[in-house]
């Protein structure tokens, strides 16, 4: 009898970012026993969960969508997302399901689809913070009820646990809301009776798509795991994964390459082997589990902390880089008394002069101090706290001042920036920021996540 | 003079979390790696030293498995929070690549 195996495919490293359609059918003629992909990322920044879009195109999301759907009703086999819509919140689920039935109906697909629902109530995470059921993370202050009340989502992280059971109750589609990037992966070996190591190990091989491999590109990635160890090959002939490819990507986003938390427990690459097992392929072992003894789920939540608007700017002036900084503090107090005049204390917006091409990337950890550039750029940015308008009527007398300012020893009497657009004033809108990362509690890992079952 | 960028095969940075910078260097082979973790160049002094950051904020981890060296501290401010330049912490690895390693 052969060794028990669970054989996985990952279409690209997330929804949206698109994959050639030759390395889905690649991948489909190795028969896999699931098809998924990573749909999302804390990454792109507190936004989308605030504003409940995506960070991809729907456009993108849904060319997809269709493939992987089709490709995996047409081969009976399950489709698992997790993180749908980029943030994991109720309108990124809906906006993901939605995309599911309107392809199953132009296309002419039925299946039983299970949505896994990760957004929290506000109610719900107070009752947990009063039973003592919530710790900070990362060197965040504990959470209380009043940044419960400001903040505009909260997600929890899901485990693979929500994943089997809906798995395991015959849907064919399974879309959730914010999970661990690998439970996905995990859960479809756990539930196969594989250990846990080679299928979370696998799980963060395939959240990426075919990151793990060289040249680097959004593609497909197949993964077979067996009892103890896992095997990883691209589906693309023009990339390949090699010992060093695959090991450097367990560095990826991890705060230790060795030890990674995750809902349940730990798993530790340690003494992780990686071996060649054609110039294309890679096998893994070595990984191990340790279970934790409290089972947390990841919160993530974000708050309004403003309305941005921007102006990009720039200086080929010499006389005017020989002496920026004096510049800029001439140009905020002018605003600080012009916009004052209109009702914007300088306590109620935020102001910033970005300077590309001397810190504009690196800011305070810049450590070239000493260069002089020919020209700078600017991005001139007001967070208001008071409203949209206001970040606009703020950035407008910044934008104004930049041009205008005098400075000691100025000859371009007639203006001191470039602009190269018109309008030159962007209003970014709403502004969010982290205001919840901690861990809840749990006796149930499935507690947080409620899964509806719908047939399409 | 071997500087970092001469030797190492990958030199990169990126958020772990929206709180948290982590910085990544490999090498290609267990040789290279052995000599390079002998000098004692890369270490949390280091990172705090080109950072900015305190010592103990420093998480330092050499990965023999992989022949790589990870350290990971706070970020400035939070991701996308008013001030940060680098919301995925991408942009972050250029001070490291001109240490010098003594091998």
């Amino acid at each position: 009898m052969p060794a028990k195996e669970v054989r996985l495919l990952s279409a690209t490293a997330i929804l949206g970012y698109g994959f050639p359609e030759a390395s889905l059918k690649a991948g489909m003629a190795r028969q896999p026993d699931m098809i998924g992909v990573d749909g999302g990322s804390v990454d792109p920044g507190p936004h989308y969960l605030g504003a409940g879009v995506p960070f991809c195109s729907p456009i993108a999301i849904k060319r997809d969508l269709r493939l992987m759907l089709r490709a995996a009703i047409e081969a009976k086999i399950p489709l698992v997302i997790g993180t749908c819509g980029g943030a994991g919140g109720e309108p990124h689920l809906d906006l993901v399901a939605g995309m599911a039935r309107e392809i199953a109906r132009e296309d002419g697909l039925h299946f039983k689809m299970a949505l896994i629902h990760a957004e929290q109530t506000p109610a719900e995470i107070k009752r947990r913070i009063a039973t003592g059921g919530i710790h900070p993370l990362a060197h965040q202050p504990a959470l209380t009820d009043a940044v419960v009340d400001r903040s505009t989502r909260i997600v929890g992280m899901m485990g693979p646990e929500p994943f089997i059971e809906a798995l395991d109750n015959g849907a064919q589609v399974v879309l959730a809301g914010r999970s661990s990037d690998p439970a996905p992966w995990a859960a479809m070996c756990i539930r196969a009776q594989l250990p846990p190591a080679p299928g979370w190990y696998a799980g963060k091989m395939l959240e990426c798509g075919a990151t793990p491999s060289i040249p680097k590109g959004h593609d497909s990635l197949f993964v077979t795991v067996r009892e103890d160890h896992m095997e990883c090959e691209p589906m693309n002939p023009i990339r390949r994964c090699t010992p060093l490819s695959v090991a450097n990507h367990s560095l990826h986003e991890n705060s230790s390459p060795i030890h990674h938390i995750e809902p349940g427990g730990m798993l530790d690459t340690s003494d992780c082997r990686f071996e060649a097992i054609s110039d294309r392929a890679v096998r893994i072992s070595g990984m191990k589990w340790t279970p934790a003894s409290q089972y947390t789920v990841k919160l993530e939540g974000v708050e309004l902390a403003g309305y941005r608007a921007i102006c990009i700017a720039g200086t080929r002036d010499p006389l005017l880089i020989g002496r920026l900084d004096n510049f800029l503090e001439s140009v905020r107090s002018e605003v600080a008394t012009k916009a004052a005049a209109f009702g914007a204390t300088p306590d109620t917006y935020q102001l910033g002069f970005r300077v590309y091409g001397r810190d504009g990337v690196m800011a305070a950890r810049e450590p070239v101090r000493d260069a002089v550039p020919h020209e700078v750029g600017f991005v001139i940015e007001v967070v208001s706290r008071q409203s949209r308008e206001m970040a606009a009527a703020v950035l407008g007398v910044a934008r104004a001042n930049m041009l205008h300012t005098d400075f000691p020893g100025r000859l371009c009497r007639e203006g001191n920036m470039a602009f190269p657009f018109s309008p030159s004033d962007i209003d970014v809108g709403p502004v969010y920021r982290f205001s919840v990362y901690h861990v809840a509690d749990v006796t149930d890992p499935r507690e947080m996540f409620p899964i509806e079952y719908e047939t399409v | 003079m071997t500087l970092i960028r001469d030797a190492a095969r990958v030199c990169k940075s990126k958020n772990a979390g929206p709180f948290e910078l982590t910085v990544d260097v490999v090498f290609d082979d267990a040789e290279t790696y052995r000599k390079v973790k002998a000098t004692g160049v890369l270490c949390p002094a280091l990172f705090s030293r080109l950072y900015n950051v305190p010592e103990e904020h420093v998480l330092f981890t050499p990965y023999d498995a992989a022949f790589a060296f990870k350290a990971t501290f706070p970020r400035l401010v939070p991701a996308g929070e008013f001030g940060d330049t680098d919301v995925y912490g991408c942009q972050q690895h250029a001070p490291l690549l001109d240490v010098d390693l003594p091998i």
